[in-house]
């Protein structure tokens, strides 16, 4: 039985091991995010306990055919935007470099991810609008489509934001 | 490749469960045997135990019998007091308890039992027919044994149909003694269940422990050995106690 369909059944039966499934992505996402771990476990909790809040309000037949993932990509994002907001501190951000040459994402990913230590630090010189794409795509595990679904944003405009994240992140290590 | 999948920090599920009511919470409560604890969630009252354990007793005890954390909070929110004075009280109304962690024989041996009235005795056996398993007399009295939540499901309104007692889980048959006292029922005067009574005048049998039966006048009581004899006389089983 797909998790949504036993969510639809018994919300609160079936909520525990939603969030069990998803703590880890949506918790990588907001850290990624909010480039600060104690942030991040924050942002994820309130992730859950709205999605809980908007899910006991919802007819079974719109639980069964939720998209768990995206829709929760999406409310991290308001949430970790909300809290940055209402926080006043802002990740810094640095100019993005004007030349960056067409190179193999997963070769790019693999460089600049292997030390993760390094990765906060290097996130945070990206530009929000590269940041999460991203992130989704990367940290989260969107699919290109998801990811220009939940952000907004043209598919074409997405990839090209990945791969120049990724070549900044690169260049920056 | 992707980037490294995070591990979520321990205990968000717990906090998450927490913040939206279906985690366990536990708070002193007064009874009329003493202080208990008593545990809730969004679902309802999961544990009431007696409170001489102390706290880090009770956390003990809810994760041995639950299998779930369980987080002290201030006080008893009002509308598990509420449930549970309801229940005292003798009023109907729904249970709310949490008894998901039961088998379901257990759950139906407590969702029957929380139907008896206050000021009323059952004896196992009634509990054992009512649930449609009428030789499963001892696992009845197992079950009301191992009741997670005495009070809020009256496990102390079913006896031994001899008519003393029986065992009591929360704090002893001398518990069981005073509460059967205090909603009115009379213990010492309880004749073993051989039997049902009727009235000549209403034409209904009763077991004789039924608060109906019970007033039923000296001079209308017809005794009978049997529901077989009773009905023989056009007698119809009285719609309270189910005999």
């Amino acid at each position: 039985m797909r998790l949504t369909d036993r969510l639809a059944a018994d919300l609160d039966g079936a909520f525990e091991a939603f969030v069990r499934a998803h703590q880890d992505a949506v918790y990588s996402a907001a850290l990624r995010l909010t480039l600060r771990p104690a942030d991040a476990q924050d942002a994820a909790q309130d992730v859950f306990v709205r999605a809980y809040k908007a899910l006991s309000t919802w007819e079974p037949e719109r639980i069964r055919s939720l998209e768990a993932k995206p829709w929760l990509a999406r409310i991290t994002l308001n949430v970790v935007r909300n809290r940055a907001r209402s926080n006043g501190r802002r990740p810094e951000t640095v100019p993005l470099s004007a030349d960056v040459a067409g190179t193999d994402a997963t070769d790019a990913v693999a460089d600049v991810m292997a030390d993760a230590d390094d990765v906060l630090g290097r996130l945070a010189a990206l530009p929000d609008k590269y940041r999460a794409p991203v992130v989704l795509r990367h940290a989260y595990g969107l699919s290109y489509e998801e990811v220009a679904d939940v952000l907004g944003r043209p598919v074409g405009t997405v990839k090209a934001q990945v791969s120049r994240a990724l070549q900044t992140l690169k260049e920056s290590s | 490749m992707q980037m490294e999948i995070e591990k979520a920090p321990a205990g968000m599920v717990e906090n998450v469960l927490h913040a939206v009511g279906l985690a366990d919470e536990f708070a002193r409560w007064s009874s009329p045997v003493g202080e208990v604890f008593v545990a809730w969630n969004r679902r309802g009252i999961s544990r009431l135990t007696l409170a001489d354990g102390g706290e880090a007793g009770f956390t003990d005890d809810f994760a041995r019998v639950i299998r779930r954390p369980v987080r002290p909070a201030s006080s008893v929110p009002s509308r598990v007091a509420a449930a549970l004075e309801r229940r005292l009280s003798g009023k109907g109304g729904p249970t709310f308890a949490d008894l998901r962690v039961l088998t379901p024989f257990e759950q139906d041996v407590l969702t029957c039992t929380a139907e008896i009235p206050a000021g009323e005795a059952r004896p196992y056996g009634w509990v054992a027919k009512e649930i449609g398993r009428p030789g499963a007399v001892r696992a009845v009295g197992t079950a009301l044994k191992h009741n997670p939540v005495p009070l809020l499901i009256p496990c102390h309104r079913v006896v031994r149909s001899d008519g003393t007692i029986g065992e009591y889980a929360l704090g002893g048959p001398g518990n069981k003694r005073l509460l059967l006292t205090l909603e009115g029922v009379p213990v010492d005067r309880l004749a073993p269940v051989k039997g049902f009574v009727g009235s000549d005048t209403t034409r209904v049998f009763c077991l004789p422990w039924c608060g109906y039966g019970r007033r039923v006048m000296d001079k209308h009581r017809v005794a009978f050995r049997s529901r077989a004899e009773a009905e023989a006389a056009g007698y119809r089983p009285c719609r309270r106690c189910r005999p």
